[in-house]
């Protein structure tokens, strides 16, 4: 298979520009020869990297040392650039250098095609994207990062010294790179503050009329800014381009599939409706409700309300367990009306964002329920709410009190508690799980509530009668679609014999046109 | 706090006096001339949603004028409870259903703030929920002195409208060209930026401060601490009672244990103990001890509804829309006077209603006549209404809202000026 057909183009020169540097902006497509297994390869390597990238952003502090180790040896496992250097001369095994950066190059324009496609899969594909060039633009040498704004042409406006003096104090008191000592010899950008919103909001950074005083160590934020800025235009041109594939049925399905492979399951596909009755809840919120889930219920049952956050996030998982919308309809309104809301209010103000849940207004989307990492990472809880995860946004002396009452042991408590301080909530969550469900070691890796409930549900009832069905077999979140219709579900399962029957101007007319 | 006036409200008498408010004195033309931003671009005001609460809360929305006459008809014909305003989208919003799916998008919308007393619940000892007093009510002054100087300092925001929402809060609607712009990312990375209390009902230390102390922080400290005393100590009463003080006590490090507490008897001085511990905490650990000023904050500092300021399609209470629980108006606020606002004050529908029945002066009814002779018929109806609400206690505020919108017009003239100056240079 062949990229262009500008093979003969492609030059020495071409290869310098293009690789001489271990970082790039994918500002060109690649323009060469590629093989069929190599373009599977890359693809799926590439995302597989994503998701790395993606699971250790919520498990660590982005940034920190054990973040970054585990991300350099996936990067090194899975044959990515990781070396600042191109030194190939040392490397007597494995792909050199060169062939890594050409590889970073290819697979990101090939995730480019699958993840253009909605905004929810850009938005993903941006921020683990964004994530990774973070990793590496922080690891390259000084005189690398400086190469790589010049090659580039960034070039931002310094402070000057005087204006510096004047704002020695506020600059030192906004960033932890500054000192006293070092203002002078420090190089500041200003720059305006939507080019750096990352340190904007995490209050990193000084700010006066509009601007950003960001130290040189922190110019990392507004070549991300740039970065970001690029990749979403590039997504929203290819998207453009797109609907050829669309119709392309044997282009659609591998783009599908490796679009489809981030999210695993998704539980929005209600299998099991009908099967759970009102009554049983109150029990089985003891049993196997994941702690957030447990907590909003009782909340509700004792306040009679819950506020929108977590009436999404509640909402969404009893769909996702099998409530039909008009059981939850009966279930949110028997419980509000208990409360201030009338059943005329109930009617006015909340059925329509309940039928809004399960698609039935608005755009009609079909609302998935929240998986650990949106309950983890958006929309923290404030004052009145709660939803959110217990294990992350909870006090550690109030989440203490709570395993107590709900019989946890002292040794489990502590066991959960220092996986909490890791800032480990998935697997504080799935310690609790082994512990309430007596067992040594669960064999799934807790990525989503309503996967808590099923699994609990099938060691409850002797792991016979509920199918796997609701579970992602390990091998479908690289192999198939994890969730959509049965025809793209068999379509993808053989990928390559989809790659087989493309030709080369249709991949190729995609990236010319990104 | 003394209620008479609002006491006057009725929430009954509202379908009838709502008409007459409408009719002559909702203030139009500084309405429209505010959301029509000096008619620089060209559909803004068009192409903006309003939405209404009528009778009976049926809520309705993307509704939209074409021009300030237009409007006038439409809010005089449904006489709404409640006025939002929304976002400025791509195309007229009542015709929304008509444009292809997917095209009808929020373009643009002020950077709006929302704060809600009930958001305080948990370091309120006078009231709840909806309630508010005179003992509480320091907390949005608070709030809006630290947000006013960071918006317009660190962020360079000059054009900034303060709101009492009518009942018990505040909203700020920043109308700076550029914060009309801003994106949902900016906005979020803004209203982020400026809230420093996180956490729910299942946080109890709520304000967390790490080295070194932001200048927003600093900035910020320094109001609380004008206030401080005299709300929190004073009036909220926080280390009276044995309950407020182990409240605040749960925010300072474990290992510190406060002994002479009980036999200090007047809170100032146990404020004082506080102060003292921390002081000494910090000269002995090295960095990361400031529960002092964290309890400051966590008392008083700005609680924002993040989410409501995030989106650029969310809507918000519409100034000078009436609150139908209350009764009163929702006011322009002049921050020249804001440590002597009073929402008690703040005039209630059916005031300024009974106010425009009272007998006309004789000075008022002299120059109503000299202008009878000069107008047409349109003007003088124009004209009249305008000396309806100068002769309400509305007038104020509707003043208020004049001075601002003339401070815009300052800045849209130097930019006109700029750009013509420009053009001249080449
Ligand atoms: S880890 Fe996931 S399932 Fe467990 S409490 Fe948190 S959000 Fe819920
Ligand atoms: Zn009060």
């Amino acid at each position: 298979m062949q990229f262009g057909s500008r093979r003969k183009k492609l030059n020495t020169d071409i290869q310098t520009e293009l690789y001489g540097h271990p970082l790039q902006f994918y500002g060109q497509p690649p323009l060469e020869n590629i093989s069929l297994t190599e373009f599977e390869t890359f693809a799926v390597e590439r995302l597989k990297l994503l998701k790395t990238i993606e699971n250790l952003g919520v498990s660590y502090v982005k940034q920190s040392e054990q973040y970054s180790q585990k991300l350099q040896s996936e990067i090194k496992n899975l044959n990515f650039p990781y070396r600042p250097e191109a030194d190939d001369r040392k490397i007597q095994t494995g792909p050199t250098e060169y062939e890594k950066r050409r590889k970073d190059h290819i697979s990101h324009f090939i995730l480019r095609l699958a993840y253009c496609q909605t905004e929810d899969l850009r938005r993903w594909f941006i921020q683990q994207e964004v994530d990774l060039f973070r990793y590496r633009f922080n690891h390259l040498h000084p005189t690398q990062k400086l190469e790589f704004l010049h090659k580039n042409s960034l070039q931002y406006d310094t402070v000057s010294a005087e204006e510096k003096v004047i704002l020695k104090d506020k600059l030192v008191n906004s960033s932890y790179a500054v000192s006293g000592i070092t203002v002078e010899g420090q190089d500041f950008y200003k720059v305006p503050f939507q080019d750096a919103l990352d340190l904007v909001r995490t209050r990193k950074v000084y700010l006066k009329a509009g601007y950003v005083y960001i130290p040189h160590q922190d110019i990392v934020t507004i070549v991300l800014n740039d970065f970001r800025t690029r990749l979403s235009k590039a997504l929203a041109l290819t998207a453009r381009s797109l609907p050829a594939v669309h119709s392309d049925e044997r282009l659609q399905p591998l783009l599908n599939h490796l679009s489809h492979a981030y999210v695993g399951q998704d539980y929005s596909i209600q299998k099991n409706v009908g099967k759970i009755s009102l009554e049983q809840i109150d029990s089985l919120s003891v049993k196997s409700f994941p702690l957030c889930m447990r907590q909003l219920h009782q909340s509700l049952r004792e306040n009679h309300h819950l506020r929108h956050g977590g009436r999404m996030q509640y909402g969404l998982f009893l769909k996702g367990i099998g409530l039909s919308l008009e059981q939850a309809m009966q279930f949110w309104r028997s419980e509000f009306v208990k409360g201030k809301v009338d059943a005329d209010k109930f009617d006015k103000a909340y059925a329509y964002s309940i039928r809004h849940m399960f698609g039935k207004e608005g755009k009609r989307t079909d609302y998935t329920p929240y998986s650990c990492i949106k309950v983890i990472l958006s929309n923290a809880p404030s004052q009145g709410d709660h939803h959110g995860c217990p294990f992350r946004h909870s006090d550690p002396e109030l989440l203490k009190q709570k395993l107590q009452v709900y019989k946890v042991s002292p040794s489990g408590i502590s066991q959960i508690l220092e996986l909490v301080k890791g800032m480990h909530y998935q697997l504080a969550c799935q310690k609790y799980f082994e512990l309430t469900h007596n067992i040594e070691d669960s064999n799934f890796s807790l990525s989503h509530p309503n996967q808590y409930f099923v699994e609990s549900q099938r060691i409850l009832s002797g792991g016979k009668d509920i199918k796997r069905e609701m579970d992602t077999p390990k091998r479908s979140q690289e192999n198939s679609a994890a969730k959509g219709s049965n025809t793209t579900h068999e379509a993808a399962a053989n990928p390559s014999q989809d790659l087989a029957d493309m030709t080369d101007e249709q991949i190729d007319s995609f990236f010319q046109d990104a | 706090m003394p209620s008479s006036l609002a006491s006057d409200y009725d929430p009954a008498s509202l379908p009838d006096l709502l008409p007459l408010y409408y009719r002559r004195l909702f203030p139009f033309s500084q309405y429209f001339r505010w959301l029509n931003y000096g008619g620089v671009h060209k559909n803004y005001f068009m192409n903006r949603e309003f939405s209404f609460t009528l009778k009976d809360d049926i809520y309705v929305r993307y509704q939209s004028f074409t021009t300030q006459n237009e409007m006038e008809k439409e809010m005089q014909k449904m006489n709404p409870y409640k006025i939002d305003i929304g976002a400025v989208y791509s195309h007229k919003p009542n015709q929304h259903n008509t444009v292809k799916s997917g095209t009808f998008q929020a373009l643009e919308k002020e950077l709006v703030f929302d704060i809600d007393m009930t958001d305080y619940d948990d370091v309120r000892s006078c009231c709840s929920a909806a309630d508010i007093c005179s003992k509480c009510w320091p907390l949005m002054t608070i709030a809006i002195r630290i947000l006013d100087r960071a918006l317009r300092d660190d962020f360079g925001f000059q054009h900034l409208l303060w709101v009492y929402s009518g009942r018990r809060g505040v909203h700020c609607w920043v109308c700076d060209e550029a914060a009309r712009k801003l994106s949902v990312a900016a906005r979020s990375a803004v209203a982020e930026y400026l809230s420093l209390v996180k956490g729910g009902d299942e946080t109890v230390k709520k304000v967390v401060l790490t080295d070194p102390i932001h200048p927003l922080i600093r900035e910020s400290l320094a109001v609380v601490e004008h206030y401080f005393d005299q709300y929190a100590i004073q009036d909220q009463d926080i280390l009276g009672r044995k309950e407020s003080i182990d409240k605040v006590l749960a925010l300072t490090p474990e290992d510190i244990l406060f002994t002479d507490f009980q036999s200090e008897k007047k809170p100032g001085n146990r404020w004082e103990l506080v102060k003292k511990q921390a002081s000494r905490k910090q000269a002995t650990a090295k960095k990361g001890q400031h529960f002092e000023k964290e309890i400051m904050l966590q008392y008083c500092y700005p609680r924002l509804d993040v989410n409501v300021s995030k989106g650029v399609n969310h809507l918000l209470k519409s100034p000078f829309s009436v609150h139908p629980k209350t009764g009163r108006i929702s006011v322009p606020m002049d921050l020249k006077e804001l440590d002597t606002f009073d929402p008690f004050a703040v005039p209630t529908i059916s005031l300024i209603c009974a106010e425009l029945d009272r007998p006309r002066t004789g000075e008022e009814e002299e120059k109503m006549e000299e202008s009878q002779d000069k107008e047409n018929e349109k003007d003088a109806a124009e004209r009249r209404k305008i000396r309806d609400y100068k002769r309400t206690s509305l007038a104020k505020y509707v003043k208020h809202l004049d001075q601002f919108l003339d401070g815009m017009a300052r800045s849209w003239k130097g930019e006109l000026l700029k750009k013509s100056d420009l053009q001249k240079e080449f």
